[in-house]
């Protein structure tokens, strides 16, 4: 709060250097909130652990299976270091990381980041192709939605993104498959198996189901967003000058209105990523896509601490710099 | 042949509702008609159906607008918005609002053009010097928001005069301008038409403005002319009691005069009348003025106006002698409720006040008068205690005050209130009325319940509310109520000190009338207040003594007689040739009588 106070009265009052005084205050708000990030990823290392430790089972019986000895239970972890305090099993792991290493998955041995790699890459593709999509689609349906306000395009357009914003991804991904994929059509693939190896993009017809909700998601709730901001812009005095002065319908639409319905929409976009992000995990476990959604939910079965600690640090991360840069954006845009 | 003609002008709502009823006059080229009413007359929505347009949920339903020979409610979308764009000119109330933000200047004045930027550029630079603007590339690659409100409104006329229409529409372009930019400007208007034969329809809720700019002066009321006539017929003589009660609610800077309110308040839109339209807020009322419409009829003076009694009500008026009010006089110099010394205060680097000094006695009116940008503002903040970044001293009653309210005891905040300039902003639109003027009392007198609602009508019925009003919402009440529940509010605090900060000016002319005689009926009750205010007209009515503010200075103080009467800084000299007057046929300093 005190940080967006002083860029905006930065703006006002330096007046000789406007410029300046702007871009110090700017580069202080984003030093700030990198700080604050690092903090926010500490304490969710720390709620993650002890998490962890909650979780019913032990790690090494997942691992050895129901016919291990005890023996081989406290052998095994003893090797893996979790019969030491937890104090230190954390200090360890956190030492680690800051070191630039992520540990070793506890249930293949492998290192994290090299399991990871391949699977963040894949989801990175997915999430990326979503929001090339959502954002223009967005656009283009809360653009027709306004123009077409209380007409029966516009209505029936509410009511289906009001449907989908209200069910949940897995119903809405397993409705979609049980439409195309399994039970009606059968056109599409039901999972998205990536072989290891292979881009995402080598396998289309994998992807365009988990893109389709994503996308569908994405809009619904994006798209409303863009309606209403568009409505008020069409409603401003300066768009009613514009069409007293004479102008044609196209002109006031895409350069007096789309630009100023945009800017408030532009933040929403951003925080729109970061659920894009971790909303994945749903859609990359029901389709079965090999992304680090589904590396999640298998670590959290295998009480693989080192892949979860990872995981939710990667997701948390860019959580945090999405959300951050919708706010830097929506205050660089009050400021204008 | 006319330059415009508008025959039958009818805009309805979409419920059926009438806010335009026949509404019809014509223009020659080169003429200006003031079009002038409160709000809620239906002037703007009149403005706005000169180019065929009509708001969101209203439709011109009848009449035709002929504009040179082309008759625009005919036309098919397409052509009207040629016929909009070659022979129309809009210029906006509030260019703030009303330019794009997103775009620069050079292309939202080259826009509206026929042919391509290039070529138009010659045409728009020299348009920017008439109207006195830069006309350089780097003026032109500039957004709204880099420029200030009269430079704005420039661009705005401008960009309405470029394409040299038959036919300009000026919906209240100078109301929220300082009183010299607004001198500026309409002399600006005035010379346009004359020089380019355009016909020009100036609307605005003040006579003064319309006294200056217009020919012809047309007066709408609840949607229908009731009067129309030249410049001098309407101002000098007018002759249905309606133009007459808005004149006599415009103040002077000449006398010190009551100002008379209109009573009651405009009809909500759309309202149906069997017989006059003013039949219920008029002096002159009588059976048959409600029987039926009256018809426009010529007065004597040579205007028209819509009333049966016309002949009758000129007589009366003429009659009427205004009394300039006396002033608060005998004053004991030694005491003073409030002493400000050396105030100084600064936003960040920039100084905005500089060695601030004056008193205010009790029962006395401090006007402080200054135009935008002086600093009138941040001193009323200071003293209330809002502003922090200052020095100086201040004294209430001999004892010092403490600068910042944090540090004010509770018995000091009590005794000064503040009445904000934007009464839609100041009340809280969750609360009733009565609760808005309750809080202060619970919160310095501990009074609840009974106690606290018996005094909150008072206080209400004090500023002439009448109780029932008082489980209302601020949104159901209109401009001039909702200020008198803010001063209401301070009043139950039972002050001695109350400072209103540019309280009138989000008002229309009538309104304003009401609320500066009912603050001035309050100081006869022995209430001191400072006034700020950027119109020395309404100085002059309320103030006993004046300090004139320029750029964070005093650069005039006195009494207002004296200050008024003979300036001596230029400043003042300046801002009291700015402010607009209407030359009425009582006044003495007057040669045209009616």
């Amino acid at each position: 709060m005190a940080i967006e106070t002083t860029t905006t009265d930065g703006a006002v009052k330096a007046a000789p250097t406007p410029d300046r005084s702007r871009r110090t205050a700017l580069a202080w708000l984003i030093a700030r909130r990198a700080l604050m990030g690092l903090v926010t990823l500490w304490c969710i290392s720390v709620i993650v652990f002890v998490a962890t430790q909650t979780m019913p089972g032990d790690v090494a019986k997942i691992i050895l299976g129901p016919s291990a000895t005890a023996d081989q239970v406290a052998q095994l972890n003893k090797n893996l270091g979790l019969d030491q305090p937890l104090f230190s099993q954390y200090w360890d792991w956190l030492r680690n990381v800051l070191t630039g290493n992520m540990g070793n998955s506890l249930v293949s041995g492998q290192p994290v980041s090299e399991l990871l790699s391949e699977r963040i890459f894949n989801s990175a593709t997915l999430t990326v192709m979503a929001m090339v999509l959502i954002l223009p689609l967005s656009l283009l349906v809360g653009l027709l939605a306004a123009v077409f306000r209380d007409k029966l395009l516009d209505r029936s357009y509410l009511g289906v993104s009001l449907i989908v914003t209200a069910t949940p991804d897995f119903v809405l991904g397993s409705l979609v498959v049980a439409l195309f994929g399994t039970v009606v059509f059968k056109v599409l693939p039901p999972v998205s198996l990536i072989p290891p190896g292979d881009a995402p993009w080598q396998h289309p017809q994998e992807l365009v189901m988990p893109l389709a909700v994503m996308v569908l998601v994405g809009v619904t709730y994006l798209s409303r967003l863009v309606r209403v901001s568009f409505i008020d812009v069409m409603e401003s005095e300066y768009v009613q000058l514009a069409m007293l002065k004479g102008l044609s319908m196209r002109r006031i639409l895409f350069r007096h209105a789309l630009p100023n319905a945009l800017a408030p929409s532009i933040p929403a976009a951003s925080i729109m990523a970061a659920y894009t992000i971790a909303g994945s995990v749903v859609i990359e476990y029901l389709f079965a896509y090999p992304g680090i959604g589904s590396a999640l939910v298998d670590a959290v079965a295998g009480h693989d601490l080192p892949m979860i600690q990872a995981i939710i640090m990667l997701m948390a991360a860019a959580f945090f710099c999405f959300n951050q840069l919708a706010d830097v954006l929506g205050t660089l845009n009050k400021s204008r | 042949m006319k330059a415009v003609e508008v025959t039958g002008l009818t805009v309805a709502l979409d419920d059926g509702s009438v806010i335009v009823d026949d509404v019809s006059f014509s223009l020659e080229s080169g003429q200006v008609m003031g079009l002038v009413g409160e709000s809620g007359s239906g002037k703007s929505t009149v403005g706005l159906a000169l180019l065929g347009f009509a708001k969101k949920g209203a439709n011109i339903v009848g009449g035709k607008v002929v504009v040179g020979d082309v008759d625009l409610l005919s036309l098919a979308p397409n052509d009207l918005r040629e016929a909009r764009k070659k022979l129309i000119g809009f210029v906006p109330q509030d260019p703030a609002t009303a330019l794009n933000p997103a775009m620069r200047i050079g292309t939202q004045l080259t826009e509206g053009l026929i042919g391509d930027k290039k070529e138009n550029l010659p045409r728009i630079r020299e348009v920017l010097e008439t109207v006195g603007l830069p006309s350089d590339d780097a003026f032109l690659r500039r957004h709204p928001q880099e420029l200030s409100g009269g430079q704005q409104q420039r661009v705005a006329i401008a960009m309405a005069v470029a394409k040299k229409p038959k036919l300009i529409v000026f919906d209240e372009p100078t109301t929220g301008l300082d009183v010299s930019t607004q001198a500026r400007v309409l002399e600006m208007v005035a010379q346009l038409c004359a020089d380019n034969g355009m016909a020009a329809v100036f609307v605005s809720h003040d006579l003064a403005v319309v006294g200056t700019v217009g020919d012809l002066v047309t007066v709408m009321y609840a949607g229908k002319i009731l009067e129309t006539g030249t410049h001098e017929e309407v101002l000098q003589s007018a002759a249905h009691p309606y133009s007459i009660a808005l004149l006599d609610s415009v103040p002077s800077t000449r006398q010190r005069l009551a100002l008379v309110a209109i009573p009651g308040r405009a009809p909500a839109p759309g309202t149906k009348f069997d017989g006059c339209v003013f039949a219920d807020r008029c002096g002159f009322v009588e059976d048959r003025c409600r029987e039926a419409p009256p018809p426009m009829v010529a007065t004597s003076a040579g205007g028209e106006a819509r009333c049966i009694r016309v002949d009758h009500v000129r007589k009366n008026r003429t009659g009427q002698v205004k009394e300039p009010l006396r002033l608060v006089e005998g004053r004991e110099e030694k005491t003073s409720v409030l002493s400000v010394r050396n105030l100084n205060a600064s936003y960040g680097r920039s100084q905005v006040l500089y060695d601030i000094s004056f008193d205010v006695a009790p029962g006395e009116c401090v006007g402080v008068v200054g135009e935008s940008g002086s600093g009138k503002t941040t001193m009323s903040r200071c003293l209330i205690g809002l502003h922090e970044d200052q020095t100086g001293g201040f004294e209430m009653n001999g004892e010092p005050l403490p600068p910042r309210l944090r540090d004010r005891s509770k018995a000091i905040k009590q005794q000064m209130q503040y009445v904000f300039q934007n009464p839609y902003g100041s009340l809280n639109p969750r609360e009733t009325i009565a609760t808005a003027v309750m809080v202060p009392l619970r919160h310095f007198y501990g009074d609840r319940g009974k106690a606290a609602r018996t005094k909150a009508q008072e206080a209400l019925e004090r500023v002439e509310i009448p109780w029932r009003l008082a489980d209302r919402y601020p949104a159901e009440l209109s401009g001039g109520q909702r200020q008198r529940v803010a001063i209401a509010r301070a009043l139950a605090c039972n002050p001695s000190l109350l400072i209103c900060d540019e309280v009138t000016s989000g008002l229309d002319v009538s309104v304003q009338a009401s609320v500066v005689e009912l603050l001035r009926s309050l100081q006869d009750d022995g209430l001191s207040m400072i006034f700020i205010t950027h119109n020395l007209a309404v100085v002059r009515s309320i103030g006993d003594r004046v300090v004139v503010l320029s750029q964070g200075r005093v650069v005039e103080s006195g009494a207002v007689e004296s200050v008024l009467n003979g300036p001596q800084h230029p400043y003042t000299r300046g801002l009291l040739a700015d402010t607009l007057d209407v030359d009425r046929p009582d006044s003495e300093t007057s040669d045209l009588t009616g």
